[in-house]
């Protein structure tokens, strides 16, 4: 796709002192993606995001958002984005409807504005709870929706959520993926950060961040092919496995990698024969199937290892 | 079975408007690796603050026994640790200072503490990081060093609510297998996570919706009672269902 771009990020680094916490950074998301920005803590991720928003300002490298870079003036960025961040959203002991006009408030926005935005918002969002309700009494998921509503009163063009579903139940994180994909639908350009892969699968492009660089960016299917060339199964052992089965499985030499993912185990396997030794040998007890890599496998593979 | 274990029966507590606790009941066994799996809202973090006597429930019991006899709460409390959600580190002191504090709360004796201490660090591997202060760690090696602090003084029962949340997956798998080394011995860990699929790495899991145990058991035999492929689906199905 040609621009322009929603985001454009060029050699981008931050230092805090002798620390680097991005590090030449370089990439560009169109306008209407839904970006999945993922890495291990303390990868980059947030201080990247706190750049974009006009939050931060970078040691060196040009970053422009919506159109817009630095000579523009950050106040300018902060027009055109939406930031979700991480930890502080909402104020607990202030009702839904106090939220949403202190933010206003902050942005200057009359109140009939206001009032039409909250209308709009709350169709699209689907929220029905009472305005008069306290957010500490909201129920779970509610917080993220109305969290969400804030960041996106000022019709931003691109919305930035870090880890806006931590700690909520599956239901809600689903609903809040319907939501991210009907904002994204809408032309707005998603950039979202999360620790659930499931979430990740659902991102157009992704991002995988290591040590304050970007160490991968394409689709998920892409991601998968190119972290595993060769196959994968998943070993599920029955009630009848003989002891220590797993150690014969870690010591067969065509099993490259081995991990545990909760009851199961992924096996990566050299090659087609030796999936079929493996069948062989644990069939007696155990199902082995070959299955596509899940993002978190591949997470894991790329970022492993390295100082994080 | 050698070892604490904690029995609640009918724990019920209000906090505000909010029904939390809604008649828990559950049973913790000695020496075994617990999971409190549940929503955000389920009671949790109630339950836990329950167990170690930091609120007082409505109604019910919590009955904990020590190698199978009944033990007054007092007798254990010094063994017992707890890491809450919202772990208050001190930003400024290093991985090591924090260290050296908690073996001035907890009187331990040089020996012993410089024992343990290069055990956990290893174990941890946050042995080359001993000089960073505490906010600027990681996610992932500040609750490490949270979990260092509370097992400094070799528990009998540990209860650490939500230590993954917020974590990378990677790190996530580390603090897991962290747990594994310390679930062979005798202590009986109780952890609470709003990741379903870390409910599959317990050896018994406790499930909890709106303030109440809706199943208990091995991971396993609770998936196929309730026909569901992983505890994803089978929190997706109850609110489908409308609880």
């Amino acid at each position: 796709m040609s621009g322009p771009w929603a985001v454009e990020v060029d050699d981008l680094s931050v230092r805090f002192g002798d620390f680097t916490a991005v590090d030449a950074v370089s990439f560009k998301v169109s306008p209407g993606e839904i970006f999945g920005f993922l890495g291990a803590n303390g990868a980059g991720k947030t201080t990247t995001i706190r750049v974009l928003c006009g939050l931060l300002v970078p040691s060196s490298g040009k970053v422009r958002v919506a159109g817009l870079d630095a000579a523009d003036g950050l106040m300018a960025i902060k027009r055109k984005v939406g930031y979700m961040s991480q930890r502080f959203t909402l104020y607990d002991s202030m009702t839904v409807g106090e939220n949403l006009s202190f933010a206003a408030a902050l942005r200057k926005m009359p109140g009939d504005v206001l009032a039409r935005r909250t209308r709009e918002l709350f169709d699209t969002i689907g929220f029905d709870q009472p305005v008069t309700m306290f957010v500490r009494d909201l129920a779970g998921g509610y917080k993220q929706e109305l969290s969400l509503a804030t960041a996106m009163l000022h019709d931003p063009e691109v919305v930035f959520l870090d880890e806006p579903t931590a700690g909520v139940a599956p239901a809600a994180r689903a609903r809040f993926w319907r939501l991210i994909r009907k904002i994204a639908a809408s032309g707005k350009t998603v950039f979202v950060t999360t620790h659930y892969m499931d979430e990740a699968e659902q991102c157009g492009r992704i991002a995988l961040m290591r040590a304050g660089k970007l160490i991968a960016l394409d689709e998920p299917g892409a991601l998968k092919t190119r972290a595993f060339p060769e196959p994968l199964v998943e070993i599920e052992a029955g009630p009848g496995a003989p002891e220590e089965w797993i150690q014969d499985v870690r010591r067969d030499a065509a099993v490259l990698a081995l991990k545990p993912h909760g009851l199961r185990w992924h096996a990566s396997v050299a090659d087609a024969a030796g999936v079929e030794r493996l069948v062989k040998a644990l069939g007696s007890f155990a199902t082995v199937k070959p299955i596509t890599p899940s993002l978190e496998d591949v997470f894991i593979r790329l970022v492993e290892g390295a100082d994080r | 079975m050698p070892g604490i274990g904690i029995k609640a029966v009918g724990l019920r507590k209000r906090l505000k408007l909010n029904q939390a606790l809604d008649g828990v009941s559950l049973a913790f066994e000695p020496g075994l690796l617990h999971g409190l799996i549940g929503p955000d809202g389920a009671g949790k973090t109630t339950l836990l603050r329950a167990l170690v006597g930091l609120l007082r429930p409505d109604e019910g019991l919590i009955i904990f026994s020590r190698n199978g006899d009944p033990v007054a709460f007092d007798e254990i409390s010094p063994t017992v640790a707890y890491m809450p959600q919202r772990q208050s580190l001190y930003a400024d002191l290093s991985i090591s200072e924090h260290l050296d504090f908690f073996r001035d709360l907890y009187r331990l004796p040089d020996g012993v503490y410089s024992a343990r201490r290069a055990e956990l660090l290893q174990i941890t591997r946050l042995e080359p990081f001993i000089d960073r202060p505490a906010g600027q760690l990681s996610g992932g090696m500040y609750k490490k060093l949270g979990l260092m602090c509370a097992l400094l003084q070799s528990p009998t029962v540990l209860l650490l609510d939500e230590p993954t949340n917020g974590v990378d997956p990677i790190s996530r798998r580390e603090f897991w297998e962290l747990l594994y080394r310390l679930a062979g011995g005798a202590v009986t860990i109780v952890v609470s996570t709003a990741y379903m699929d870390e409910a599959e790495r317990c050896a018994r899991v406790h499930l909890l919706d709106a303030g109440r145990t809706i199943a208990e058991g091995e991971p396993r035999r609770v998936l196929h009672e309730s026909g569901a492929a992983n505890f994803d689906e089978l929190f997706m199905r109850r609110e489908a269902a409308g609880r």
